[in-house]
């Protein structure tokens, strides 16, 4: 769901975070070698209403930099980033703890209070916005029933498991119904089950309540199951940035290919190809599979010349509920017919033939 | 030798007491000295909330000129201060003043190394939800810290029953005191030892009631 307003939830321009070196002890700084580091090298960027951005990169890319401009939690060396209108840059203290308390956080080791119960942990936002005790209860009722864990108010941190733990998280961070969430690796820690829960509610409250998501990961199959959009960070800079489906379908930059090629299976590698060729000596052809053209279609012009053709690897997946992925078949048939079905897959690009039958008269062999 | 109890007696509860009053004092007085003290060395260390390179530098340096001074040594070099405040070097009352000092810095300390210990993680969290500063310091990292806390003050209070038996040499009286003036100098063992087991039955008093709070603290 995505809200008509004027204006990006979030705006980078020529944003650059620069580290300084460590100062040496006692102050001897001049006799230390230039250690700063550029974490964020002109970044610029819009973050759309109510859409779930993922944001992608190795460790030391720059993101977890990015995601702490947002909410102020840092500031950038130069540029200027604007949230919901307002440039953080030259606001004062007040104003940022302000600014906030609009803003969701949660984190890759849920940070909660170990001191606090799950009802306090929650509770903190609101108190240090200062609303009434009253209002802070019902508040704190409502968002822990919606992630599930009312019956746990009074419990302690130490005594919940990891994905409840992050619920918690979650639920704090929604407390002062803020607008935009920030997720910085909240499911990095987490066992696959748990991580596929936490993704779901992350879904829901995108869709219940409209909110900016702005997702921090390394891991591609995060961006595939929740975002609408991608932004591949490498070196502190924007290396990629589109929709999830066409970061997907068609990655530009290497960095970008590589982050595709962790959460789909694509063409088969060469260890790979070798095992499958052994097992299928046949003609074995890549084809890309997406919204417009499915395993149907590979049928069907299979069937229309008599050629049998069986998947022999690949996956599809779903991207922005559209299908994407990669089905390696192995085609066995007349020579001639196999050759036709080739050209007619391979015609507009879509697929590509990574063995063939050099066997000259192999008939429909059956191959296990 | 046949210790006179009957005269001995009286004299070992006045001591106690002195004891008493110096510790509960010092431990009061340093107690809180020493947590503002801690807190501003955790806060004001660079990269953290309120980074002040300079006052940080400041305060670290007070604490390490002070702290490694023996401190029957420091007794009598903050003489000078003492009288100044004090009108005397004299007495229980001036006893307290080299005491709180010294308490103050190594509760410092031991208050810095404790804070220094929470998760940066969870400073991030208040101040992303909006708390400020002092907010965070006051209402999360101490709160955070507490079980260490807890434990780290009963081992400055038994430390502290260890400096109130110094100050007997300035004539803050206290077991040690009794213990020199009585026991050793009379050649009278058993004294010594009366003093030494009621020292014992303080400390384990104090640990037995420390640990039980931070257990109950960090059960959670």
């Amino acid at each position: 769901m995505t809200r008509d307003r004027p204006h990006p939830h979030v705006r980078f321009r020529d944003v650059v975070k620069e580290y300084p070196g460590r100062r040496r002890l006692l102050g001897l700084r001049a006799a230390a070698p230039d250690t700063s580091r550029r974490a964020l090298d002109g970044i610029t960027l819009d973050i759309p209403q109510g859409s779930i951005l993922g944001i992608i990169g190795h460790s030391g890319a720059g993101k977890s930099t990015l995601v702490r401009l947002i909410n102020a939690l840092d500031t950038p060396t130069s540029g200027s980033v604007i949230v919901d209108g307002t440039d953080l840059t030259g606001l004062g203290e007040a104003q940022l703890q302000r600014v906030r308390r609009g803003i969701g956080m949660i984190f890759q080791h849920f940070n909660l209070f170990a001191s606090r119960t799950v009802a306090g942990n929650v509770g903190y936002p609101l108190r240090v916005a200062g609303r009434p005790r009253a209002e802070v209860q019902a508040r704190v009722a409502e968002v822990l029933e919606f992630v599930g864990l009312a019956d746990r108010a009074r419990a302690y941190p130490s005594q919940l498991s990891g994905g409840q733990k992050q619920r918690v998280g979650i639920a704090r961070a929604l407390a002062s119904s803020p607008t935009l969430l920030l997720a910085d690796e909240a499911t990095s820690a987490l066992d696959p089950e748990t991580t596929a829960d936490i993704l779901g509610l992350l879904t829901r409250i995108n869709e219940e309540f409209g909110t900016t998501i702005v997702v921090i990961t390394h891991e591609m199959a995060v961006v595939r199951e929740i975002c609408d959009s991608v932004v591949v960070l490498d070196g502190g800079r924007v290396a990629e940035h589109g929709s999830a489906y066409d970061v997907f379908s068609a990655p530009a930059t290497a960095a970008g290919q590589a982050f595709v090629a962790t959460a789909v299976k694509g063409e088969p590698g060469p260890a790979a190809l070798r095992r499958l060729q052994e097992r299928h000596p046949g003609t074995l052809v890549a084809v890309r599979i997406d919204e417009d053209f499915g395993s149907p279609e590979v049928a069907r012009i299979l069937d229309a010349r008599g050629v049998t053709g069986t998947v022999v690897h690949g996956d599809v997946a779903e991207v922005q509920n559209r299908p994407l992925g990669t089905l390696t078949y192995a085609l066995s048939g007349p020579q001639q017919a196999v050759a036709e079905a080739v050209a007619a897959l391979t015609a507009d690009g879509r697929a590509r033939v990574l063995a063939v039958d050099e066997a000259a008269d192999r008939v429909a062999e059956v191959t296990v | 030798m046949d210790t006179n109890w009957e005269l001995l007696r009286p004299v070992l509860v006045t001591s106690i007491q002195e004891t008493l009053v110096m510790v509960t004092v010092t431990v009061l007085v340093a107690g809180i000295v020493g947590l503002v003290l801690g807190a501003a060395l955790y806060a004001t260390r660079p990269g953290n909330l309120l980074e002040q390179p300079v006052v940080f530098a400041v305060l670290n340096l007070v604490v390490n000129i002070v702290r490694p001074v023996p401190f029957i040594i420091f007794i009598t070099a903050v003489g000078p201060v003492t009288l100044a405040l004090l009108g005397t070097t004299i007495g229980t009352g001036a006893a307290v003043f080299p005491m709180a000092l010294m308490a103050a810095v190594v509760i410092g300390r031991v208050v810095e190394q404790n804070l220094v210990g929470v998760d940066p993680g969870v400073v991030e969290a208040a101040r992303a939800a909006g708390a400020g500063r002092l907010r965070t310091l006051f209402g999360i990292v101490i709160p955070e810290a507490l079980g260490p806390l807890i434990l780290g003050y009963t081992f400055m209070f038994i430390a502290i029953v260890d400096m109130s038996a110094m100050v007997g040499v300035v004539g803050g009286g206290g077991l040690g005191n009794f213990a020199i003036m009585y026991g050793y100098q009379q050649f009278d063992w058993t004294v010594t030892l009366v003093t030494v087991v009621v020292i014992i039955v303080f400390v384990q008093l104090a640990q037995l009631v420390g640990n039980t709070l931070a257990a109950r603290v960090l059960r959670r």
